[in-house]
């Protein structure tokens, strides 16, 4: 039974984790859906960019990791702004549902290319950190920074939203959106400027996930699901809601693996998730219409 | 004569198989008959602003109910089949009614069902000891001393898929005919364009939503058992999950979500577009007919969201003016 608790134990700390590496992947999300209106379906997309971008540069081109995972967020951040001029722009004024199925087209794009350029073999890095132990609980290393880096993204996006001009203008814009163009702020260059930072949040995610998984073409599909979910969960376009669903589904996530499969955290966490909309719609932190 | 054009039209499409085409054109008309009333099934609903992405799900429980009865129990499909669509029926409903009582509508219809479609593919996967998980099942064959097994609804003769999935097809486009003749649909219509004014003229949107989705996940289902059996082949990811909720969504937008034919056009693009290509350029490069399809799908949701037939159509001249996607209600951004 001692053993036993210490397992669990080390399940709920690895779903602490990897709730913080969630956390700042629905970040970027929900910032571009409060801000724009438009969810980016194609987001894990934009993260599996990253990481390829990491990948060769690191791997293929010899530059050093860090000047290889900034030039990664770098490209991820540019990727959002072309995604949102050549994209989403045209399709501002359409119905909402084309807007979430235009980025859908963008998705299916994007894993297509990347299978194309890049080819289905699984690649990694090829880093191995020695685990962290503590007691009788082991850490992985890349997940204790990836959660650092987390928790430290999310700091740094929330100065930058309640501290600078252009934050406090994001701010603005995504509680009135026909008002602020008034108040003499240019919605088109908020737009760009959301998308960057969208973007570049998607990119740091990619570095962060490059080290501790494969790469390959699809694996935009293996975390694009649950990503939306804990937006939507947290109610879309409710940062600190958000943050609060990527705990939750990370402890589903981790401990309903611990006593089943894998397979069966995900189903418990998705349908945890359909359960809660039907009792609140708006998220759980989300206000009512 | 523009009445007889459907009936000529039909007469040629069942008489196809006898112009002396191989096996592999019949293959590809069986896949777009059957693809294209599997995206029939699902316009039925989302033409009426309900767009799922969890009709993965529904297709995934036809194919896997029936596979299953008969490989575990020896259940004849003809007795899988019920059971399944009462699944169908039963999650179709624990998934509409909560939606449509709470008025869960637009983006959040959309991920709310992409978590169902999930589920369903998690759970295959989960429970691999009896579905072969990620690898696939086949159906047990009852083919080894015989042409076709009726029983087994296993056919080793094109000829028996294609008369049946052409009879499916056509059963979808009546099906489709019905709805859009129906007083529902107007009402449907209302609803999509503007949910609180047509509660308020006494339209039970509930139920009619509820409706309507039953139909297109029965249909579904109904596409999903189809291709388990014509394939003898099914696995997790091509008939439930994201990918392929997807893949139904664009392809009906592709073809066309306002008109009758639209979907089976949309099916008949992809599949050749696929199959094009990869005459073209072999297997050189795997994923190039997916990449021009993705780029595409892309402009055809920017520049022509009526898709191919609806963008002919209206070239033509032919089109009813319909009340079709416009915004409702929404401040216009100048972004």
């Amino acid at each position: 039974m001692q053993i036993f608790d210490i397992f669990l134990l080390e399940s709920v700390l690895n779903g602490l984790l990897l709730g913080g590496l969630l956390a700042l992947l629905s970040l970027g999300l929900n910032l571009i859906f409060g801000v724009i209106d438009v969810v980016w379906i194609c987001y894990a997309e934009l993260i599996m960019i990253g990481m390829y971008a990491v990948y060769y540069l690191h791997v293929s081109f010899g530059w050093p990791l860090l000047a290889a995972m900034l030039a990664g967020v770098l490209i991820v951040a540019l990727s959002g702004m072309a995604l949102h001029q050549f994209v989403i722009r045209p399709v501002l004024a359409a119905e909402p549902i084309n807007q979430l199925l235009v980025t859908g087209g963008v998705l299916f794009f994007l894993q297509a290319a990347a299978t194309l350029a890049f080819g289905i073999e699984f690649k990694n890095l090829g880093i191995t950190f020695p685990p962290i132990v503590v007691g009788e609980i082991s850490f992985s290393m890349p997940r204790l920074i990836a959660f650092g880096v987390a928790l430290a993204g999310m700091l740094g996006m929330y100065l930058l939203l309640t501290r600078t001009y252009i934050g406090t203008a994001i701010r603005a814009i995504s509680q009135d959106r026909a008002i602020m163009p008034l108040m003499g702020v240019n919605p088109s260059r908020i737009y760009l400027v959301t998308s960057a930072l969208g973007g570049g949040l998607a990119g740091l995610g990619s570095c962060l996930l490059v080290l501790q998984y494969d790469i390959h073409p699809a694996i935009g599909l293996s975390f694009g699901p649950i990503t939306f979910l804990i937006c939507v969960l947290g109610g879309l376009g409710n940062m600190a809601g958000g943050f609060i669903a990527a705990f939750i589904f990370a402890q589903f996530i981790s401990v309903g693996g611990f006593f089943l499969a894998v397979e069966w955290g995900y189903v418990i966490a998705f349908l945890f998730f359909i359960g809660v909309m039907f009792w609140r719609p708006q998220g759980i932190l989300g206000s009512k219409q | 004569m523009g009445k007889a054009l459907p009936w000529i039209g039909l007469a040629a499409l069942a008489l196809a198989p006898f112009s002396g085409i191989g096996n592999y054109p019949l293959h590809l008309l069986i896949m777009v008959l059957l693809w294209g009333y599997v995206y029939t099934s699902w316009s039925i609903m989302g033409r009426l602003g309900m767009v799922s992405f969890g009709h993965g799900a529904f297709l995934g429980i036809g194919a896997y109910v029936v596979v299953m009865g008969w490989n575990h129990y020896g259940l004849t499909p003809w007795m899988g089949v019920p059971i399944a669509l009462a699944v169908t029926a039963i999650v179709a409903f624990l998934i509409g009614y909560p939606c449509f009582r709470y008025k869960i509508v637009g983006h959040y219809f959309a991920l709310v069902t992409l978590a169902l479609s999930e589920v369903t593919r998690l759970l295959i996967v989960a429970l691999r000891d009896q579905t072969g998980g990620s690898l696939g099942v086949t159906p047990k064959t009852a083919l080894t001393d015989a042409a076709y097994s009726f029983a087994a609804l296993q056919f080793s003769n094109k000829l028996v898929w294609f008369y049946v999935v052409l009879a499916v097809w056509l059963a979808g486009l009546w099906v489709w005919k019905k709805v859009d003749e129906s007083m529902g649909r107007l009402a449907l219509e209302a609803i999509s364009q503007e949910e609180d004014a047509a509660a308020s003229i006494g339209i039970n949107v509930t139920r009619l939503k509820l409706g309507v989705t039953m139909i297109s996940a029965l249909m579904t289902c109904i596409g999903g058992v189809l291709y388990a059996q014509y394939q003898l082949y099914v696995n997790p990811e091509t008939v439930s999950g994201i990918g392929i909720s997807l893949q139904m969504v664009f392809g009906v937008i592709a073809g066309g979500m306002y008109v009758r034919l639209g979907p089976t056009v949309g099916a008949a693009f992809t599949l050749l577009l696929a199959e094009g290509l990869r005459l073209a350029f072999g297997n050189r490069f795997p994923a190039l007919d997916s990449t021009v399809y993705g780029l595409m799908l892309v402009l055809f949701i920017i520049y022509m969201p009526k898709g191919i037939l609806g963008a002919a159509l209206d070239a033509a001249g032919q089109s009813k003016p319909r009340p079709a996607a416009t915004p409702t209600g929404r401040v216009l951004r100048d972004g």
